[in-house]
């Protein structure tokens, strides 16, 4: 009969003990009981910031975690143990559960460590560690947000959790204030050169730090918290994170008897037994050779080693790798191998450049010949190759392998050796991912992440994975779905050389099938930006998504919204009344966007018309919320009425909107120009952004708002117009040419070869002789230029797609209904209909 | 269902002439209880009818989506979140639980006719 393995807890590292176990244990000689305080199956906690992205639990369950389709594992979860009797072999739960067993492991975790910090148990104060604590820290928020403007929160710790912790106060919208003790934030895993960049860099992303102090109390104070600093700062606060450092959880080990480290952990062997040989301890509650490790690799480690022990192997602990890389709030922080220097007679070579906000150091042996380790802040993008070489020779001195320009310098994927680790999380060697690239026919990083574990922790290897596939000769994919082989960039070539001016042409010469809802409006795309005339006409109305092929914007309901262009922001009275008049007859919400225009909002497709030739005869013509295409440019009042203005941002912002009306490209355009440099339009978060200054225009370029914030590079500088607008129309060319799919300008600069400099070049300095085409090309796009709405309203056929029924024309959606909200009609919810089964 | 059940049971309602349905495009149509059906017609002038409501946000859109295919599966991928629903089928490909009901789909006289059982 099978034996019976208890496993405790089921954290990261509990899960991957049963799943090893699971997969060596052939003759199915063990059954497996995990029994789990936590109520949901294990999760990645190591990604738990991520949680608040879209508060769905789901996205961080791990692999396999339900063993629904395993007979062999039973999971009791929400039941925590509470006693270990070693005598009997019985373990008791919370829910009054005995359960036997042959083997234990302890798999228990640890706790956020709490200092008795008067007023630490108030309601509003939180530790970060689990889903539920997110949970908890959310409704803390969204109380605090009923209240004033911006709340604030406190993190008290700066270490890798406590910044993990600040930056998910700040996703949810508070500002948060991190409070370390220590000198420096991370001061673990950070130098002094390091932690001092970290905090100007997290500085600058609105959080305040407060180093080398301590919190002497925290207060209920009318409904906030009030706590106080041995400095004498006092914040005003609407919840606290305490991230002070974790305690491993080793209360079941100590009440049974086990022997306990010092300062805690359940005291393990190599083999991650405890002193009852029957009794294993893995993860962070457990203490080896006096450390307890707070890092999810060698938690790994110790549950493959402890596999492997009770299947009967003599595997044993290899050491740990303490290496971090993390980005926090878009900070990238690294150290690994002997960060500090402590090997005897280590040498630091440090590249600091502050410009670039970019820190890097390097812990070499005394002959210069080896590298021991290492801190990059700011700029961590050569972890992934130097943190495998840590006791290795270098390929090559050490000043050289820092020098900015080479990503990673002499250092190359061909340097390493095959036993280098890439994944230090899962322990997989280079060599383990080119057996399963040439042996195991592993040709994509998912395939190598299912074959070898690789990539499938913290993520930072995956760049690497990426390379060796292309090393060992295996040609990535950049096709753009399973109809085309191609990329956008050559698609957009072909339809340019060829002509070719359909789909249907296109796909049959060059795809195969018939298309999908990704490759479709891609090409209707390309055929738009290269000027084919209206984006409804013929064929190409098959291509586009619905709210380009009803010219307006789905909303949750099926209504749409319409958006007229409001070029500049700038707008008559008698304008106003025109969208006020027809919001009225129309009953339509109301609302002024965030890109200085109205949005109105709930007219049903066949209203579509109707309210458009209102508005076209009105002088309005569409604003593309609805397209890839140019949005808004927005501007500032300008040196018209403004102290300050240096010059008309108004007067330009129109004449840009006015120029690029209508453009197509891979994903939406949005522009601003300000006046001068106090920058009040916001220039530098637009895909191409002006500031003025007293001689000309600055020009910046690649920035964005949205999920992923980047402000714009600085392209050229103190320009007239006429350049500006050439520069422009070569850059919009550019990169409508080049990008991917749905690829915003700034994540095209950031992945473009040669970066900023390649494109001053390019659009610039005209290094490829491309700049005449690409001008000639927005000449042409311009003279084309028609309002897509007029286009629809002059054409029965495209306006026979605006309709209801096509057996009942007229007759409204019966599903749409309104209720009233601060005196508007908002759509009612719709119910979810009942789904039937198969 | 088989074709036999649809032939004794259906009730058939007058959708619009073919030509009004371009390739690869849907329309809606209005049942006379109140339903909602979307009538595709792809590449190859097959038609089919799939229930218009989107069953993941409860919104009558589905005749508004991009109707393409998937390995060899017509599709139609709902303009509001993008799953995609075989239009043989109704079943969705993303999450073979969920399906939309489909509806027998003629023509008769160069018009479209919208069967109900
Ligand atoms: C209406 C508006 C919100 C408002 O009431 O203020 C809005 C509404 C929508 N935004 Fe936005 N965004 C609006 C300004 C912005 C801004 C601010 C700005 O432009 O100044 C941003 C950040 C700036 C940026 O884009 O870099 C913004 C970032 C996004 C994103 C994220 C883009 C990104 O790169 O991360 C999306 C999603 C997308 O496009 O894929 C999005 C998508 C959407 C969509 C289109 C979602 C959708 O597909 O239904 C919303 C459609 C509304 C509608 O039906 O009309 N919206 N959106 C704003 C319209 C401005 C306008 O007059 O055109
Ligand atoms: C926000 C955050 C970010 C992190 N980032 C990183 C990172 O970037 N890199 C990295 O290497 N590590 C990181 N870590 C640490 C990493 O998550 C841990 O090292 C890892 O989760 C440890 O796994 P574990 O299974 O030992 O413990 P846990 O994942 O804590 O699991 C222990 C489980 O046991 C349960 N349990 C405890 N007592 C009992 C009982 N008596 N009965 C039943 N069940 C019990 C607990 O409820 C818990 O679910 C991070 C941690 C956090 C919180
Ligand atoms: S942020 Fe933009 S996309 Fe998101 S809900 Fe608001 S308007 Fe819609
Ligand atoms: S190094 Fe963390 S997943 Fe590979």
């Amino acid at each position: 009969m099978a034996r019976t393995l208890v496993v405790v807890g089921n954290g990261m590292v509990g899960h991957r003990l049963v799943q090893a176990l699971r997969d060596r244990d052939a003759e199915g000689g063990w059954r497996v009981v995990v029994i789990a305080e936590e109520a949901r199956p294990a999760y990645d906690r190591v990604a738990l910031t991520s949680y608040v992205d879209s508060w769905d639990p789901m996205t961080l369950q791990l692999e396999g975690a339900e063993f629904t389709d395993d007979d062999g594992v039973e999971l009791r979860l929400g039941d925590p143990v509470v006693i270990v009797d070693r005598e009997s072999k019985v373990v008791r739960t919370a829910g009054g559960l005995a359960q036997s067993y042959d083997a234990l492991v302890l798999a228990t975790g640890s706790v956020p460590f709490v200092p008795p910090v008067p007023g630490r148990h108030l309601p509003g104060c939180h530790v970060y560690r689990t889903i539920d604590d997110l949970d908890a820290i959310r409704d803390s928020a969204a109380r605090a947000r009923k209240g004033k403007g911006r709340g604030a929160a406190m993190v008290l710790g700066g270490g890798l959790l406590g910044l993990e912790a600040a930056k998910a106060l700040r996703d949810m919208g508070l500002s948060p204030h991190v409070v370390e003790l220590g000198p420096r934030l991370m001061p673990l895993q950070v130098d002094e050169g390091g932690g001092a960049l970290l905090k100007r860099l997290i500085e600058g992303l609105d959080v305040t730090v407060h180093a080398g102090t301590s919190t002497s109390s925290i207060e209920e104070d009318r409904g906030r918290l009030l706590a106080k600093l041995s400095n004498g700062i006092e914040l005003d606060l609407d919840l606290v994170v305490f991230s002070a450092g974790i305690r491993p959880r080793d209360q079941l080990a100590r009440e049974s008897g086990l022997t306990v480290g010092e300062r805690g952990g359940i005291v393990v062997d190599e083999g991650c037994r405890t002193s009852d040989p029957d009794i294993y301890a893995i993860g962070e509650c457990a203490n080896l050779d006096g450390m307890v490790y707070g890092l999810v690799a060698p938690g790994y480690s110790m549950a493959e080693v402890a596999a492997d022990r009770i299947l009967g192997g003599t595997a044993s602990f290899p050491g740990a790798d303490m290496s971090t890389k993390l980005k926090l709030m878009g900070v990238d922080v690294a150290s690994f191998g002997d960060a500090h220097a402590a090997t005897e007679g280590a040498l630091d070579v440090v590249f600091n450049d502050a410009v670039k906000g970019s820190y890097k150091k390097l812990v070499i042996s005394d002959d210069a010949k080896t590298l021991l380790g290492g801190v990059l802040v700011g700029d961590a993008s050569d972890y992934a190759m130097l943190r495998p070489m840590v006791g290795r020779a270098l390929p090559g001195d050490p000043g050289s392998i820092l020098a900015p320009s080479g990503g990673g310098g002499g250092v190359g994927i061909d340097a390493l050796p095959d036993e280098a680790q890439v994944c230090s999380c899962n322990g997989v060697t280079k060599g383990d991912i080119k057996h399963s690239i040439l042996e195991g026919g592993c040709a994509d990083v998912p395939s190598i992440k299912s074959c070898t574990k690789a990539g499938t922790s913290c993520g930072s290897c995956v760049p690497m994975l990426k390379q060796l596939l292309n090393a060992c000769g295996v040609e990535q994919s950049k096709a753009l779905c399973e109809h085309f082989g191609q990329s956008r960039a050559e698609l957009f070539e072909i339809a340019r050389v060829t002509g070719i001016a359909t789909f249907s042409e296109l796909v049959a010469k060059h795809g195969s099938g018939r298309g999908c809802d990704i490759c479709k409006p891609a090409v209707a795309s390309i055929l738009a930006s290269l000027g084919n005339g209206h984006i409804l006409a013929g064929e190409q109305a098959a291509l586009q998504d619905t709210n380009d092929r009803y010219l307006a914007n789905m909303q949750r309901n099926g209504t749409y919204s319409v958006v007229p262009r409001i070029p500049g922001g700038e707008i008559t009275p008698e304008k106003l009344m025109v969208i006020a008049q027809v919001a009225q007859d129309y009953g339509l919400y109301t609302k002024i966007t965030g890109g200085q225009r109205i949005d109105l909002f709930g007219a049903t497709v066949d209203q579509l018309p109707a309210i458009w030739k209102r508005l076209v005869d009105a002088g309005f013509e569409s604003g593309h919320a609805y397209g890839k295409a140019l949005r808004t440019v927005k501007s500032c009042v300008g040196d018209t009425w403004c102290r300050y203005g240096v010059q008309d941002s108004v007067g330009l912002a129109i004449e840009l909107e006015l120029r690029y009306r209508g453009l197509r490209a891979p994903h939406k355009l949005k522009s601003a120009v300000s006046g001068c440099a106090r920058e009040c339009a916001e220039a530098r978060g637009k895909d191409f952004g002006i500031i003025a200054t007293e001689n000309g225009w600055n020009l910046y370029v690649g920035g964005n708002g949205g999920m992923m914030p980047r402000h714009a590079d600085l392209l050229v500088s103190e320009v007239d117009k006429e350049t500006l607008l050439k520069v422009i129309d070569r850059f919009l060319m550019f990169y409508i040419r080049t990008a991917d799919r749905l690829q915003r300008t700034s994540t095209w600069l950031d992945g473009l070869e040669g970066g900023l400099d390649h494109l001053r070049d390019v659009v610039v300095n005209d290094s490829l002789g491309l700049c005449a085409e690409l001008e000639a090309q927005m000449a042409q796009h311009v003279d084309d230029y028609a309002d897509e709405w007029a286009g629809v309203l002059a054409d029965p056929q495209k306006l026979a797609r605006f309709s209801s029924f096509v057996n009942a024309p007229g007759t409204p959606d019966p599903t749409i209904t309104f209720r009233e909200e601060r005196g508007q009609k908002v759509p009612v919810l719709l119910g979810i209909p009942e789904v039937s089964a198969r | 269902m088989t074709a036999e059940a649809v032939l004794i049971e259906t009730t058939w309602t007058e959708v619009c002439p073919v030509d009004a349905l371009a390739r690869e495009q849907g329309v809606a149509v209005l049942l006379p209880d109140g339903t909602q059906v979307a009538v595709f017609r792809t590449h190859d002038d097959a038609l089919y009818a799939v229930s218009n409501v989107d069953p993941f946000s409860g919104a009558a859109v589905l005749s508004r989506g991009i109707v393409g295919d998937i390995g060899a599966t017509p599709v139609v991928a709902s303009p509001m979140h993008k799953q995609h629903f075989d239009l043989r089928t109704g079943v969705c490909l993303e999450d073979a639980d969920v399906s939309v009901a489909t509806y027998p789909v003629c023509v008769c006289d160069a018009t479209i006719l919208l069967g109900q059982p």
